[in-house]
């Protein structure tokens, strides 16, 4: 069992180790963070200022879209992956991942896939510019050629993502050490588990309506064509039956994240276990019969209105249940303030902003006034970006000293962490005000009344994108060197990971650990 | 759970990196092919692609005959066909739920019914109907319309009702194949097996003149509106994959019969190769029931 990785650049192509696999989801999700930054930046750039300056609106659109697209499957979906794969055996006790080989081939799909998906930006006609939930006929009758390639590159991310989520099913179903019974797992999963059969159940459904477009463009069908008998309204029903769970992808596993986090903190053991592990159930049950939220003002019937408005109320409450627990969690512990708990403090704060907002999204009456809006951006930039990519950044801070034997830089991290914060509320706290006074979003110009919030945000973006830089360096720094991190890391932390030594060796477990 | 004492860990692969370079090659290819290019990328991806599938199950049946995979391993394998095949439930089900919402509510509404009913004003004329022979495109435009309804319908109680048989039959023999191979008689598994096969291939070729028929009689078309969009949409992806679970099932057969492969405890290919089939077998209810019958 002693045979290591191979030297140079075949270990990383050949590997079916799920810490290489993991690390290389996780360099390429920042890699993509970073692009799909820049994109924002370039948004942000040209919204500075009233008129346009920068960009034209057409590029504009092209911006808009694929940093939506990259942020979500190159992103924050990769990034949870790799924390699986790191994380998901040693949590568990397992040797690896159940299926090592599909565990390399899911990678290694994204890199060639977003290569597709960028190189649209370089052709005829430039990148898909129809918004990155790609309405039709905008996205099929009015797309631009490069959208047949948009098309095949959803295909096989969506491959890719089905592979993974089957590999990381059957290893939490299947590869637990002894003892290791399910409602002993740790939320983080707990939770993934949750998310695997999400993915599972609705990446099929993504590739059949890139499917429908690909044929209404190039066969001939009517899907999305009223004249041939069939409706625009269909694709939105279809993309949100796929969409409204996505969201759910990219939220459950910070939930798991956070619950890992703030008992090692709070030096308490995780309030209401059993309950978080229902209402993270609840919550992946729920998010198949809201989807319909998205659409309120597109025209259905006023029983569809209500029924999709009160189902999504529901959300609120086993996502308050979680609230509750982590802030019960906290209460009369002994607190530190170690840069992942920064970060978790912040999620918890913030991204219960983005629920309330979400509530109020959710009054189909109210969201009249809301829809398409830059209210709608303040929303899901309040539960994505302090949820899920505080949660990404809280669990690498986490678990880097276990990846690298190495204590990053606690100075660093804090640094990063209040730039991150503040960046991010001077970003998208006033894109509410813009909102409610009626900017739209995806418009490259706007009336000279926003202007003051619209510098602010921008000047927030920028902030923002600093602090990644700081992050990068930190992150960098600790996996070329620096203090020695001791095998429990933390503060008695609870979990299998922190018993085995730091750095983790390559492979984790060669028997079953035992399970108290 | 794992009850093993110590742990499989697998070696380094060259499978996966070709694997992915075949299936770029197959999704640029075909994306590069449908917008005018040259269709060698996606073929050079499809051989690729073939060649990986060939020696990776070469790969995991060597495996599995030296005696390395584990008990718990092979549950990976079951958990992963398991899981596949409900992935592709979810991708028929995104075109059942399609159809069912342009039945229940598109056509009513573009029609002038029920709630939305106002659409109809955009196509005055047009009717709602199901089969749709008229289109809202021909309701308005006549003659000169671009999106023209199909002139006749399948009727379900021929060809789709033979083919209703043939894959319950099938399903049975499949079943009844595996009975033969648990109980070792190996000589009733392979006809019972055999006889699977070809009935696939019987319903492969009465889909095929189904299509035919459709195409050279009935105006029923891909192109003929929503009618022909969800009728071969639906038929054809599941045509797709009774082709795929033949071949699936071929190949278990030649592995019977020539190299001799499967034991009575031992034989996940066949068994992951036999649910797929049964799962082809659902969904073809599913289409008699809500595309035929109930289409027509």
């Amino acid at each position: 069992m002693a045979h290591g990785p191979q030297p140079g650049l075949k270990r990383w192509l050949y590997t079916t180790n799920h810490k290489d696999i993991g690390s290389m989801y996780l360099w390429f999700s920042f890699a993509m963070f970073l692009l799909g930054g820049c994109m924002a930046l370039v948004i942000r750039a040209e919204l500075f200022e009233p008129g346009l300056q920068i960009v034209q609106p057409e590029f504009f659109n092209q911006m808009t879209t694929m940093h939506g697209l990259i942020m979500v499957f190159g992103a924050v979906m990769p990034a949870f992956v790799g924390l699986a794969n790191w994380m998901l055996p040693m949590m568990i006790g397992a040797p690896d991942m159940a299926l090592p080989r599909m565990n390399n081939w899911s990678f290694w799909i994204l890199p060639f896939a977003f290569a597709m998906l960028a190189s649209t930006l370089f052709m005829e006609g430039g990148a898909p510019n129809f918004g990155w939930t790609f309405y039709a006929p905008l996205s099929t009758e009015y797309a631009p050629p490069s959208v047949t390639f948009f098309i095949f590159a959803i295909h096989i991310m969506g491959a890719s993502s089905i592979m993974g989520a089957i590999n990381i099913i059957a290893t939490i179903l299947n590869m637990r050490a002894p003892g290791m019974t399910l409602m002993k797992m740790p939320l983080f999963v707990w939770t993934w588990l949750i998310t695997a059969y999400l993915l599972i159940a609705v990446m099929p459904v993504l590739a059949g309506v890139v499917t429908m477009m690909l044929m209404d463009i190039h066969f001939g069908t009517s899907f999305f064509s009223a004249a041939g008998g069939g409706d625009p309204v269909l694709f939105q029903h279809v993309f949100w039956f796929f969409g409204h769970p996505e969201v759910y992808i990219m939220i459950l596993p910070a939930f798991g994240i956070i619950s890992a986090i703030i008992p090692t903190f709070a030096r308490k053991p995780l309030f209401g276990y059993s309950s978080m592990v229902y209402a993270t159930a609840a919550i992946a049950f729920l998010s198949f019969i809201v989807w319909a939220h998205h659409m309120f003002t597109v025209g259905m019937p006023i029983a569809g209105e209500l029924f999709f408005m009160y189902a999504t109320m529901l959300i609120a409450v086993p996502t308050g249940v979680k609230i509750f627990n982590w802030v019960s969690t906290m209460f009369r512990g002994s607190m530190t303030f170690e840069t992942p708990m920064l970060f978790a403090i912040a999620f918890i704060i913030l991204f219960a902003i983005g629920g309330f907002s979400g509530l109020m999204l959710a009054i189909a009456p109210a969201d009249f006034q809301y829809h398409d809006t830059y209210f709608v951006v303040a929303h899901f930039h309040y539960v994505l970006v302090p949820g899920a990519i505080f949660s990404i950044t809280a669990g690498v801070y986490y678990w880097l000293p276990k990846w690298t034997g190495n204590m990053y830089s606690e100075v660093m991290g804090k640094v990063h962490f209040w730039l991150a914060f503040i960046g991010l509320n001077v970003t998208f706290f006033p894109m509410h005000f813009v909102g409610l006074a009626g900017m739209p979003r995806r418009i490259p110009d706007y009336a000279l009344q926003f202007a003051d919030f619209n510098q602010i945000s921008s000047i927030g973006a920028f902030l923002f994108g600093a602090a990644q830089i700081v992050f990068l360096f930190n992150v960098v720094r600790t996996v070329m060197g620096g203090k020695k991190a001791s095998d429990e890391v933390w503060d008695n932390p609870e979990g299998l990971e922190w018993t085995v030594p730091s750095p983790a060796p390559y492979h984790t477990f060669s028997t079953p650990p035992v399970i108290r | 759970m794992a009850s093993e004492s110590s742990y499989y860990v697998p070696e380094q692969s060259k499978l996966p990196i070709f694997a992915t370079l075949g299936l770029f090659m197959i999704a640029f290819g075909a994306a590069n092919w449908i917008t005018g290019g040259s269709s060698y990328i996606f073929f050079t991806g499809a051989l690729t692609m073939s060649a990986v599938l060939w020696f990776w199950f070469a790969a995991v049946i060597k495996e599995n005959m030296a005696g390395l995979n584990s008990a718990q391993l092979k549950r990976s394998y079951v958990w992963g066909m398991g899981w596949f095949i409900f992935s592709e439930v979810m991708f028929f089900a995104a075109f059942f739920g399609a159809l069912y919402y342009i039945r229940n509510f598109t056509v009513p509404w573009l029609g002038g019914e029920g709630d939305r009913g106002i659409s109809n004003m955009l196509w005055e004329g047009f009717e709602s109907s199901w089969p749709l022979y008229v289109t809202p495109d021909a309701a308005v435009h006549g003659e000169t319309a671009k999106v023209m309804g199909p002139k006749d319908v399948i009727d379900p109680w021929h060809l789709p009702l033979w083919n209703t048989m043939i894959l319950l039959t099938s399903s049975i023999t499949v079943h009844f194949a595996h009975v033969f191979l648990k109980k070792n008689q190996r000589k009733n598994f392979n006809i019972l097996l055999a006889l699977t096969v070809a009935l696939g291939g019987m319903f492969i070729f009465l889909q095929a003149k189904e299509y035919y028929e459709a195409y050279q009689h009935l105006g029923l078309t891909l192109e003929s509106g929503i009618y022909g969009t969800t009728f071969f949409m639906l038929t054809g992806f599941h045509g797709a994959h009774v082709t795929l679970g033949t071949i699936m099932l071929l190949i278990m057969l030649l592995r019977s019969v020539i190299a001799n492969h499967f034991k009575p405890d031992d034989h996940f290919g066949f068994e992951a190769a036999s649910w797929y089939w049964h799962f082809v077998d659902v969904v073809w209810v599913g289409l008699f029931i809500f595309v035929y019958v109930l289409g027509a």
